[in-house]
């Protein structure tokens, strides 16, 4: 029998010292789905992420990961600032012990992918455009093929040609792979356009869900009319104008 | 190995790149000739005056006992610079009382002069090597141990947290991710001290050793023999160029290629 696949997480508390940042958190996250979680900056968006990708340690409930593999993509791209394109890209490859030749060839085909271009292959990151950063860290934590992807709002420094571009990418490789990615953002259009699932998360006085919204529309037809429409119908929402406190003028 | 065969490679094309250099040191040569025609040659001898004195010298086995002596010297200290200065540089990086506790007692011993050391020195251990060598060790050890405890205290939590996400393995770490950041404090340290060392040594010789370059400069100053004093300033700074432009300047850009 197969095992099942999933993030379950179960009454997640957390709190730095004195200061308490989450409050019984509970969602699942099941294979091939993608859960953004939304709210303003400072939210505890961030330490929910790290505690179900194991940075941080879980102080009490419960996260169950039985995904098989797991990789990372951050807000920077947080390249090595000595190692190439290439060797940047491959470090996931490395650390589970693949050969230098089977991962110089994967590395190479992903960059590709990921409109890297021949050239740049062996540049170091310093003569690389954030841009292109963002690209090879997408690429590096793509490319040991993970079954669930945290994302760490990795679109929020990019142009929106590429944000599009990017996130284009990422929906092929959902689609074709049955990628589950847990996504964190404050930008709502970019979580609708993305989800399956939406989860608000309003941080006064503790970090706690507050509304969930569901998306069953195909990823790939979701256009920009859809997008629009969506966060125009959201943005209405009385709890996410409570949430991110818009006023309404 | 692969890091050797490029610095082998790139190697001509940056002795190419030297041809600027040379033409300064000409330039400054020339100043020199005319510093000599203003005024003569008891002052300051001609550069042809100085480096026939320099072959004469070269051709004299004592003078190169000499030479071999103070090499000696400055290799045992930087040494032992080196190696304690990483060790101890690097472990207390690794803790914040112990880098914060550092730090004071270092500035002390970069600002206490080396000529103080010397005096003391020559107190505690007499004329000679053990003298000489410790105000190597005093005056180069700070600068490494400085920038193996930077390098340890500047590595970022950012990426520390970025490996872990990627699972790497502590081997990987060691290698890939604390190495190269802290070699690129490291090396740059050393190179300062081995300069240090170099011109240390030669001081420390002058005032407490009965050999050695420095103990040659003394007798030279004496007997009024400027060409042979500036004989040996000579030797001294074509040491240091010669060290530091081929062997060390290619290591260097090759290390730092990614900055």
């Amino acid at each position: 029998m197969e095992i099942i696949e999933e993030l379950k997480v179960q009454n997640v508390s957390h709190s730095f010292g004195f200061s308490d940042i989450l409050k019984d958190i509970s969602f699942t996250l099941e294979k091939g789905k993608v859960i953004s979680i939304v709210g303003p900056s400072g939210g505890g968006k961030t330490t929910l992420l790290h505690l179900c990708a194991k940075l941080l340690k879980l102080e009490s409930g419960k996260i169950k990961n039985s995904f098989t593999s797991s990789s990372f993509a951050f807000q920077e791209a947080r390249l090595l600032p000595w190692k190439n394109v290439l060797d940047n890209i491959a470090l996931g490859l490395k650390a589970q012990g693949i050969s230098k030749e089977k991962r110089e060839k994967e590395a190479k085909e992903i960059a590709l992918k990921f409109g890297l271009g021949k050239e740049d292959f062996y540049k170091f990151p310093k003569d690389l455009s954030g841009g292109m950063k963002q690209r090879v860290s997408f690429a590096r934590a793509l490319v040991t093929n993970p079954t669930l992807l945290f994302l760490d709002e990795p679109f929020s420094a990019l142009d929106i040609g590429l944000k599009k571009e990017l996130q284009t990418l990422l929906i092929e490789q959902i689609e074709e792979k049955k990628l589950s990615v847990l996504f964190i953002t404050h930008d709502l259009m970019e979580a609708i356009k993305l989800s399956d699932e939406i989860l608000v998360l309003k941080a006064e006085p503790v970090g706690h869900i507050i509304k969930k919204f569901n998306f069953e529309f195909p990823k790939k037809q979701r256009d920009n009319k859809f997008v629009y429409e969506q966060t125009a119908k959201l943005l209405s929402d009385e709890t996410i104008i409570n949430t991110f406190e818009l006023e309404l003028r | 190995m692969n890091f050797f065969i490029k610095i082998t490679k790139d190697f001509p094309s940056y002795l190419w790149s030297g041809w600027g250099a040379i033409s300064s040191i000409f330039l400054f040569l020339a100043f020199w000739d005319m510093g000599n025609q203003i005024y003569g040659n008891l002052i300051l001898p001609s550069p042809k005056e100085t480096f026939s004195t320099l072959f004469e010298m070269l051709k004299d086995e004592n003078m190169i006992n000499e030479i071999l002596i103070t090499t000696k010297r400055a290799v045992i200290g930087f040494s032992i610079s080196l190696v304690f200065g990483t060790l101890l540089g690097l472990l207390s990086g690794l803790f914040i009382t112990t880098s914060m506790m550092s730090r004071p007692i270092v500035t002390i011993l970069m600002g206490m002069p080396p000529i103080a050391w010397i005096v003391l020195a020559m107190i505690w251990f007499g004329m000679g090597d053990m003298t000489v060598i410790f105000t190597v060790i005093v005056a180069s050890f700070p600068i490494v141990f400085i920038g193996a405890l930077q390098g340890t205290r500047t590595l970022e939590g950012d990426l520390k947290e970025m490996a872990d996400s990627f699972h790497l393995p502590f081997r990987m770490k060691l290698f890939d991710l604390y190495f190269p950041h802290i070699f690129s404090y490291i090396f740059p340290a050393w190179i300062g001290a081995l300069g240090m060392s170099w011109k240390i040594v030669v001081m420390a010789e002058l005032l407490s050793a009965n050999d050695g370059i420095g103990s040659a400069l003394a007798i030279a100053r004496s007997q009024l023999d400027t060409p042979t004093a500036l004989a040996l300033v000579v030797i001294m700074i074509a040491t240091l160029l010669l060290i530091e432009y081929i062997i060390l300047e290619p290591i260097k850009r090759e290390v730092e290629s990614w900055r």
